[in-house]
């Protein structure tokens, strides 16, 4: 029996069987053994009756991606179990349970040279009363593991109680069942006891981002539904109206951001959420909110693209359309948190940062980041809140777009009297009376620039860890992925830094460079086909040394294995 | 404009002039959207909210360039989208006066979506559509309000589709007060916007207001509008079978609603947010 620091299960089922049912009782129950880990669900685009996979990884440690392979893979039944082969890797390792009426055995699974035990999980659960296969498989799983089952009971009854008694009763038999089966399976780790002590979490990203948004002070939210997004807005709906704010559903994007534009107008930190084509739709109102000055959020949960793509599952795409989208040159914000727990940080820092700058704020999360459900340690507490610096009234008469030294002219809110003005999208001298004047339009363009170039923005632009003149430089969900990578390399006894920055727009050339410096070989990960993380930063950056990029679009995240593997066989 | 005699009312507390702006309108001479905005500042004045309590939202277009030529609050925002706007800015500041203007082309063809769903979401609000039957600024395209034979470079010959119906529109989809305005009247004009402005929920109120350098035509309008010969009604199946058989030149309140407004509560501060984070915690 070997103890390790992580487990990897993936729970496969078609339509129905309860796969995810079963993997997120193993999280919560992982969870309040004391464990970390975090849990990804993938499955179709259909509503009912596809198949579906939770893929877990539990840890004695925090952990912000999923391993190479999986220790352990639990077929309640095989039918279209091929399509997750490219994303569950099993191989001479692995225990795969099979029940031996779920079909047959995926050729992944088959060629994979795992170990197969059978177990009758249908058969089981029909002689128990309200007993399903997915729970037996939870029992076995349980087992395999060394969960306490006493913390699956007490769960059971927590969640199933609204099914019934006898529903709850047969639910703990067909666990006693798995539980009693495993015992004569062979399994040699065991996962390590974790580090205790840290006030934890259990909670998506899609989670976190919304209640950074309400700790960042945003108190309007407009809503239009989309995979992967919808849930930062199902989240924020019942909440907001208890601290004090409202959403608002549109009817369709354009309308979503027209609506928090009028809301920060009127003076309440704004906020929307989408995915790509919502963020398409957006685009020409994120320019108007640039030239009109006004303060906003939008958060874009990437999913494949272009067009609908895949909406299930992740990628790193949208960097360009959120970089370079707008037409004319429109300075903004562009932000990416890097964990599940950073989902809070980064939309609040993003809410902070749209209202001090007045400018809008499009936080690249992905589905990845939001639909991951993670037990993670409790994110210290920051002290941003969005504030904008509002006119007093002393200076008259009102110039809402004043050349301030800064860049940052005070803005009056609807009800202020005597400062009237109109929030206008046309080129505007300093009052915002329209012009097509070359010298207007210049003085604000510059005015525009230069209040973000000029802020002091502080060490959270970028996650900068290690030593070393090798350099990891990725962004985003990878942040996870590339810090095991390093870990990795590490033990080989190759020092590697890490770089990811934080802030993507406006561009800080100076800290990048410092960040760099002394690198001689740079390796760029990043989840897109077309490598735009890479011609991002090629575009405002100097790489020093020689550079590598390891990039491929989704659905598949790149794992620790992949980026480890880039930078040894560089080495060598 | 200068030949319109405008009756002054000494009885006022607020005159129109203070909300009106110093700036020179961008529109042509003898534009109806002169008088329009004769007709916004002579409402708000009987109304008598302070200038700096009423928001004027617009998309783009000739009629969208007037929020600035108010002394209100104004927002000049993207084309089709002033509805939305609006909504946000209303819901949030429910203590504000919304009035928002568009024209056929911002209103009803780029934004038309948002005018359906302005409507039965029935904000707070007042929708003033200055309706001129084409797109002035871009220079004399069909709008969707365009008679199907008028003939224009884009469609030679007419686009031989039938004009869409906003009122028709505006109270099937729920809409709460529907009122046809001409623009040489503004007077007239004026108190049906306080009538719009005072109903509770969305008011909608097409303006007939001449373009006259793409239609010049429309100088007629001055002798086919005539006065609605009945009293608005409260019932939405006489409100559509009046407002499908009329000749589209009937002036006045045809329509007012009863539905309660949307207005979702706002309460500016209540829980610590802080308190959220007991659900997440394990």
């Amino acid at each position: 029996m070997t103890e390790v620091e992580n487990l990897s299960i993936a729970i496969v089922g078609s339509g129905g069987a309860g796969a995810l049912t079963s993997g997120n009782l193993l999280l919560e129950a992982a969870t309040a053994a004391g464990w970390y880990g975090l849990l990804t669900r993938t499955v179709g685009p259909q509503i009912r009756g596809g198949e579906a996979a939770a893929l877990i990884r539990l840890a004695s440690r925090p952990v912000e991606c999923l391993a190479d392979r999986f220790d352990l893979l639990i077929g309640i039944d095989w039918l279209n179990a091929n399509r997750f082969g490219a994303e569950i890797e099993v191989g001479p390792h692995s225990l795969v349970i099979s029940d031996p009426r779920g079909g047959d055995l995926p050729d992944f699974v088959k060629n994979s040279g795992a170990r197969v035990v059978e177990i009758p999980m249908k058969e089981m659960a029909k002689s128990i009363l309200e007993g399903r296969p997915n729970m037996i498989a939870l029992g076995i799983v349980a087992k395999l593991v060394g969960l306490n089952q006493e913390v699956f009971t007490a769960l059971i009854e927590k969640r199933l109680a609204e099914k019934g008694q006898v529903a709850s009763q047969g639910s703990r038999l067909a666990l006693q069942a798995g539980v009693a089966a495993a015992a004569a399976v062979q399994f040699d780790r065991r996962l390590a006891p974790a580090v205790a002590g840290k006030k934890r979490w259990l909670v998506s990203g899609n989670e976190t981002t919304g209640f950074g948004a309400i700790r960042g002070g945003v108190r309007f939210a407009a809503a239009y539904p989309i995979t992967p997004a919808s849930e930062i807005l199902e989240w924020l709906a019942p909440r907001l109206a208890k601290v004090g704010g409202v959403l608002l559903q549109a009817e369709d994007e354009l309308a979503s951001i027209n609506m928090i534009i009028g809301a920060s107008f009127g003076g309440t930190p704004a906020l929307t959420a989408t995915s790509g084509p919502g963020l398409s739709l957006m685009i020409e109102a994120l320019g108007l909110a640039t030239a009109a000055e006004i303060p906003i959020v939008v958060v874009d949960v990437m999913r494949g693209g272009p067009s609908t793509g895949i909406p299930t599952k992740s990628e790193q795409a949208d960097l360009n359309i959120a970089i370079y989208g707008f037409h004319g040159d429109a300075p903004h914000l562009v932000l990416a948190p890097q964990s599940v727990g950073d989902c809070l940080f980064t939309t609040q820092w993003a809410t902070y940062l749209a209202e001090a700058l007045q400018a809008p704020a499009i936080v690249l999360s992905d589905q990845f980041l939001g639909q991951t459900v993670a037990a993670i340690e409790r994110p210290a507490d920051v002290a941003f809140i969005g504030e904008r610096i509002r006119h007093t009234g002393s200076e008259a008469p009102y110039q809402r777009y004043a050349l301030a030294a800064n860049g940052i002219s005070p803005m009056a809110i609807p009800g202020m009297r005597g400062a009237q003005y109109t929030a206008e999208g046309l080129t505007h001298s300093e009052r915002g009376t329209p012009t097509s004047g070359a010298a207007e339009h210049r003085l604000q363009l510059d005015k525009r620039r230069d209040k973000l170039e000029q802020f002091t923005f502080g060490d959270h632009w970028a996650t900068l860890e290690g030593t070393g003149d090798v350099a990891v430089v990725t962004w985003g969900s990878l942040t996870g992925a590339a810090r095991e990578a390093i870990e990795l390399a590490g033990r080989d006894g190759i020092a590697v830094r890490l770089v990811a920055p934080r802030l993507l727009l406006p561009v800080q050339n100076a800290r990048f460079t410092a960040a760099l410096d002394g690198v001689k070989r740079l390796l760029v990960v990043e989840q897109s086909h077309s490598g735009q993380f890479y011609r991002y930063l090629r575009a405002h950056y100097d790489l020093p040394g020689e550079t590598r990029v390891l990039h491929r679009p989704g659905p598949f995240p790149i794992r620790p294995s992949e980026i480890h593997q880039a930078i040894a066989e560089w080495r060598s | 404009m200068e030949e319109l005699i405008v009756t002054p009312d000494t009885q006022l507390a607020c005159k129109p002039s203070d909300y009106r702006s110093d700036l020179k309108p961008v529109w042509c001479p003898g534009c109806g959207d002169y008088h329009v905005l004769m007709a916004f500042t002579r409402a708000f004045a009987q109304l008598a909210v302070p200038a700096e309590q009423i928001a004027v939202i617009s998309g783009i277009g000739c009629s969208s360039r007037i929020p600035a030529y108010t002394n209100c609050y104004g927002f000049h925002g993207v084309h089709g989208r002033s509805l939305a706007l609006a909504s946000g800015l209303k819901v949030t500041r429910p203590d504000l006066t919304v009035v928002v203007a568009s024209g056929d082309g911002d209103g009803y063809s780029i934004g038309g979506n948002h005018f359906l769903h302005a409507c039965r979401r029935n904000i707070d609000m007042t929708y003033v559509v200055m309706d001129n039957r084409v797109y002035g600024m871009t220079k004399g395209q069909p709008s969707p309000t365009t008679e199907p034979d008028f003939d224009t470079a884009i469609s030679p010959g007419g686009t031989g589709l039938s004009p869409f119906h906003p009122l028709v529109n505006a109270l099937a989809s729920g809409a709460n007060f529907i009122a046809r305005c001409f623009a040489g009247e503004p007077n007239e004009t004026a108190a049906i916007l306080v009538e719009a402005i005072r109903h509770p929920g969305f008011s909608f109120v097409e303006i007939l207001s001449p373009c006259v350098t793409y239609r010049p035509d429309q100088k007629q309008w001055k002798d086919l509008v005539h006065p609605a010969p009945v009293a608005a009604t409260n019932d939405p199946a006489k409100a559509a079978r009046r407002i499908m058989t009329d000749d589209g030149f009937n002036i006045g309140i045809l329509y007012r609603g009863e539905r309660r407004p949307y207005q979702p509560k706002f309460q500016p501060q209540s829980l610590d947010p802080s308190v959220l984070e007991q659900e997440f915690e394990i």
